[in-house]
């Protein structure tokens, strides 16, 4: 919401960034307990470099003395670092309140009834079908079943106005309603966000994201219901269409947002880890803060942009060109139409895209399951073990 | 969770107000960033006059002493008291009992 008495270009101060981030998302760990095949972090395994509980407090003393108001806290699965409610408990001691994301896995009723006496404490819980066939296709088996248990779990412990995550797919656009029927049930909210092509997702994005026809409905969809459903400011690229979404309408990556990963990494936000839009490390001199305002990636995205192609669409100063990363990942320029532009420049520009590799996802947690067959096994492996000499001779 | 705002209605100017206990002001060049941690709604303050006021409302007996205080001019008063109620109806700022 935003409160008018001057005609003043909001956007226009955001773009130019802020002397501190309006809220960030801070992943706490790499390791998960599920595998979703669309992970925007390829989560699975811990890092060993993670940071320690006392540096995610010195992190909070220096978010609490920025006034950053909120941290989006998420992984990996958040809470699965045994020093989980430590950290959060202190967050919210410190003047910084939080959302966290979960699957759900660890919200027992005992959990419930804390996170309901609990202020300054928000949940989100992802679902990413609403029905368990959906679900279940990308976050994994039982992980519906796991999700709804936790819903009803907050639900029966008083919580009111949790959040229902879901990553709309070209699987789930079609149960919008059923999606909100879910969150209405649990007396929640209802959040959906946008797939990107980062992490794990740039292997998915092609068969997964929606399409054009679907899009067109998600929008008329989200006009019809308003505030009422979040957006996390992330589909602001359907407002090419016509009328604007609730919310911001613009790319905040490194202006007024941006990422705090397990290890320490600053990235312009949560759908870039690659060395392109890493700035920095909290474990620097000058911690958090000098990366913020100083490093070069975020001054730079601070400069006037150019829109490139998109400078000639009249409805450019709806969707501002669309998401950095889905562009990146994609492999289509920064300054040209998002893939998923509503116009269908993007379509185009996957089209006559050059070069045959794209930018990989980096930072890769993705746990190492045994193949399935043994011809999924790498053959170099294999000849390295039946070659490698018997220590024991 | 999120409060829907309510309709925005006419604002008690000379009723007594002030900022409501749980929300944060943080200063920007354009205004403020208001945060309500028991709503947990993220509020611009798009003007520095706003900010002025809304941080000046305990101060003063009245909604409208307060604006007077700030220097808002009596034509621009109707403009300010319609953000006032709009954050009057998102629990931003609250009546005081006592003037």
């Amino acid at each position: 919401m935003s409160v008018a008495v001057a005609p003043a270009r909001l956007v226009d101060h955001f773009e130019a960034g802020l002397d501190a981030p309006i809220c960030l998302t801070w992943e706490l760990t790499y390791a998960c307990n599920l595998a979703c095949v669309h992970c925007l972090s390829s989560s699975g395994r811990r890092d060993p470099r993670e940071l320690s509980t006392e540096e995610c407090k010195s992190i909070i003393d220096e978010l609490q003395r920025m006034q950053v108001f909120y941290v989006n806290i998420g992984g990996g699965e958040p809470t699965v670092r045994r020093d989980f409610w430590e950290v959060l408990d202190y967050a919210t001691a410190h003047d910084v309140g939080v959302k966290f994301s979960t699957n759900g896995s660890r919200i027992t009723p005992a959990i419930a009834e804390r996170l309901a006496a609990a202020d300054y404490v928000d949940v989100q819980i992802s679902l990413d079908g609403a029905s368990a066939e959906v679900n279940d296709r990308v976050r994994g088996a039982g992980s519906y079943a796991t999700a709804i248990r936790a819903m009803e779990r907050m639900h029966a412990s008083g919580f009111r106005g949790f959040k229902v995550s879901v990553v709309m797919t070209r699987e789930n656009v079609s149960q919008l309603d059923a999606f909100k029927a879910i969150a209405d049930r649990f007396e929640a909210q209802l959040r959906i966000t946008r797939l990107r092509p980062s992490g794990r997702g740039a292997d998915v994005w092609a068969e997964l994201h929606p399409t054009q026809q679907q899009q067109g409905e998600l929008y008329q969809w989200l006009l019809a219901h308003g505030e009422g459903v979040l957006t996390g400011d992330s589909l602001f690229h359907l407002s090419a269409y016509g009328q604007s979404l609730p919310g911001l309408n613009l790319c905040g990556a490194g202006r007024v947002v941006c990422l705090i990963d397990p290890v320490g990494d600053v990235y312009a936000c949560p759908f870039a880890i690659h060395d392109a839009f890493l700035a920095g490390n909290v474990r620097a001199p000058g911690g958090f803060a000098k990366v913020w305002r100083e490093s070069e990636l975020f001054t730079q995205l601070r400069r006037p942009q150019s829109p490139g192609v998109c400078g000639s669409c009249t409805h450019y100063d709806s969707c501002r060109g669309g998401c950095m990363a889905a562009k990146f990942f994609t492999g289509l320029p920064l300054d040209g139409p998002d893939p998923e532009c509503v116009l269908g420049h993007g379509e185009h520009a996957l089209a006559v895209r050059h070069g045959s590799t794209l930018p990989r996802p980096q930072a890769d947690h993705s746990r190492r399951r045994p193949p399935d067959r043994a011809c999924d096994e790498d053959p170099v492996t294999v000849f390295l073990r039946v070659s490698a000499p018997s220590r024991a001779s | 969770m999120t409060v829907t705002p309510h309709a925005v209605e006419a604002f008690d100017l000379d009723a007594a107000w002030a900022l409501a206990p749980q929300v944060a002001i943080r200063p920007e060049p354009f205004g403020a960033l208001a945060y309500h941690f028991g709503t947990r709604r993220l509020s611009f303050l798009k003007t520095p006059t706003l900010r002025s006021l809304v941080e000046s409302l305990a101060a003063y007996p009245s909604g409208r002493a307060a604006c007077l205080a700030v220097g808002i001019a009596s034509e621009e008063l109707p403009q300010y008291a319609r953000s006032l109620s709009v954050l009057a109806g998102t629990s931003m700022i609250i009546r005081r009992e006592t003037p």
